[in-house]
């Protein structure tokens, strides 16, 4: 086991013309697991996975990627990776079965040995019965399992994936996960962009926020939640004058008041202690509160409270 | 992966996708037979081309058109790569660009041979004869794939200039027109002067002269070496071009 980053960013920029689209990334990504960056369109995600996986040169700031500088070790560094872009990488008019074995020949396999592999991975991806058709006939969905399985010709250590669900239907989606968490059990690490705060919960070990071209935040899912206390635990109490004394004990604290429905509303990070705590504070005989309902932080609280764009971004 | 390794996988690919193509490949293969049949039996009656017959003169006129459009098709094949996220994968696989556009001109080049193969049987049944013997046949041939190279390589780099396969489209449709003002269909004689003198100096001239004499077994002069200056030139350009291009749009 090696404890080399997988990614290691210091003040990467890059700059189309005027525009700023990468402003001093400092990012380090574990080797190993899910590394999931998030951002609304336009954030930067798309060129950070371009200079990342070599094909975008940063016009600030080093990257080191498996060890590699992305820059003057990209030759070295391009056989150890794999990009599966945020269009589909393929070759419409030719079949599956071609595309693959091309790409593995492109990799360097042998004729046969291109071929073996190319109906292995349509096997793995089920798209054995879709084999010798040629791609344009193939569904949004089959077209993303074909293009990460082109990714895959040859084993690579790190695979990014920019966007692989956007468009996908749920069934897709779902599919396109556990392949995800198949890949990172064979000890490959995946760096993936999304625009799907779910998507990120759910997969990734580890997820940076990105805004405007800077993160914003990097963390653990609930690392990250944990900095914005935006969830709420509403009390239910036993009759108005219970529902006097609880407002008077809280005063400030209060966020929500309803006197009709004796329920109140205070902030929390939903942490069973801090629920406790308030609880033995303003109930210590156990009969004022009648009932109680904690509305988790979630990331999209997270994302809101450090973006500062909820219109922007889209909630699954 | 060393582009020596990938070249000739990239021109399986190339070859692969233009026979795909099936509308071009059809217009690639019959228009040049097309234009030669409509030539020689609508126009050829009326343009005097002395002792010889129309069939012998507009020949070599047909086939630099043919190969001069066949080629230029390697223009919206390469603007669809470059445009479409093939080129990523390509290039995080390490495949350089030389391979790939050394695939697609290969690739162009075979299409281009088989419809100079087409166009000769054509116009051999309809009574052409050439003096010219096996080795100015050969010769003839040498110069038609020198001429075939170079403007596959000029329709690569016009490839990487477009930002559009419709823009690299709009070349195809140039090139039609290179050969009419030169001494493809019409003797240069019988042009107004100021078009003259384009046309006697056009590199489609040289080439076809070229042909035109190694066909029929005249004197062929200097044409031959004026003509393989001309691919020579043509393609020597078209390769830095490329090249530059190729690097300012994979920055």
């Amino acid at each position: 086991m090696t404890h080399t980053p997988a990614i290691e960013t210091a003040a990467l920029g890059k700059s189309f013309g005027a525009v700023r689209v990468l402003g001093d990334i400092t990012l380090t990504v574990p080797a190993g697991g899910v590394f999931a960056l998030l951002g609304p369109n336009g954030s930067g995600k798309t060129t950070l996975v371009r200079v990342l996986s070599t094909l975008t040169r940063p016009d600030a700031g080093t990257a080191r990627v498996l060890g590699h500088d992305v820059v003057s070790e990209r030759r070295a560094l391009r056989a150890r990776i794999s990009l599966t872009g945020q269009y589909a990488a393929l070759d419409e008019l030719q079949t599956g079965t071609e595309n693959l074995a091309m790409m593995g020949r492109l990799r360097g396999l042998g004729r046969t040995a291109a071929r073996r592999r190319a109906d292995e991975l349509l096997e793995r991806f089920d798209l054995t019965g879709a084999a010798r058709r040629r791609v344009l006939t193939y569904s949004g969905g089959m077209r993303r399992r074909l293009d990460i399985a082109a990714s895959l010709v040859t084993p690579p250590d790190l695979l990014f994936l920019d966007e692989p669900t956007t468009g996908l239907d749920p069934r897709s989606r779902h599919t396109m996960w556990d392949m995800v968490t198949d890949l990172t059990r064979a000890g490959v690490t995946v760096f993936l962009t999304t625009q799907y705060l779910e998507e990120a919960d759910r997969l990734a070990d580890r997820i940076a926020l990105l805004d405007g071209g800077r993160v914003a935040a990097e963390g653990t899912a609930d690392q990250l939640k944990a900095r914005v206390s935006t969830g709420r635990l509403d009390l239910v109490l036993d009759g108005p004058a219970a529902f006097a004394d609880a407002l008077r004990a809280l005063g400030d604290r209060a966020v929500h008041i309803d006197s009709e429905h004796a329920t109140l509303g205070v902030t929390t990070t939903g942490g069973a202690a801090e629920i406790r705590a308030l609880l033995d504070e303003l109930d210590p005989d156990r009969t004022a509160v009648r009932a109680f309902t904690v509305r988790p932080t979630t990331l999209d609280d997270v994302f809101f409270a450090l973006t500062g764009r909820a219109q922007e971004a889209t909630r699954v | 992966m060393s582009d020596v390794l990938a070249y000739p996988v990239l021109a399986a690919r190339a070859a692969r996708l233009s026979l795909r193509t099936v509308d071009a490949l059809f217009t690639a293969l019959l228009l040049p037979v097309m234009i030669m049949l409509l030539f020689v039996y609508l126009f050829g009656g009326a343009i005097q081309t002395g002792d010889t017959p129309y069939v012998v003169y507009a020949l070599p006129g047909v086939l630099v058109l043919c190969t001069a459009y066949g080629a230029s098709m390697t223009a919206p094949a390469v603007t669809s790569d470059m445009t479409a996220g093939i080129i990523d994968r390509f290039r995080s696989m390490d495949v350089g660009g030389r391979a790939l556009l050394a695939g697609h001109i290969t690739a162009g080049a075979v299409r281009n041979l088989a419809s100079v193969v087409l166009v000769v049987g054509a116009a051999l049944l309809i009574g052409f004869r050439g003096d010219g013997g096996a080795l100015g046949w050969l010769a003839a041939l040498g110069v038609l794939i020198a001429f075939i190279v170079a403007l596959s390589a000029l329709s690569a780099a016009v490839g990487l200039l477009a930002r559009s396969v419709e823009a690299a489209g709009g070349f195809t449709f140039a090139v039609l027109f290179l050969p009419y003002p030169s001494s493809a269909f019409v003797p240069v004689e019988t042009m107004p002067g100021w078009l003259r003198g384009f046309a006697e100096h056009q590199p489609c001239t040289p080439v076809i002269e070229a042909v035109r004499a190694l066909l029929t077994g005249a004197p062929a002069g200097s044409a031959p070496w004026i003509a393989l200056t001309w691919c020579g030139g043509i393609f020597t350009a078209s390769l830095a071009l490329g090249s530059w291009l190729f690097h300012r749009r994979t920055r």
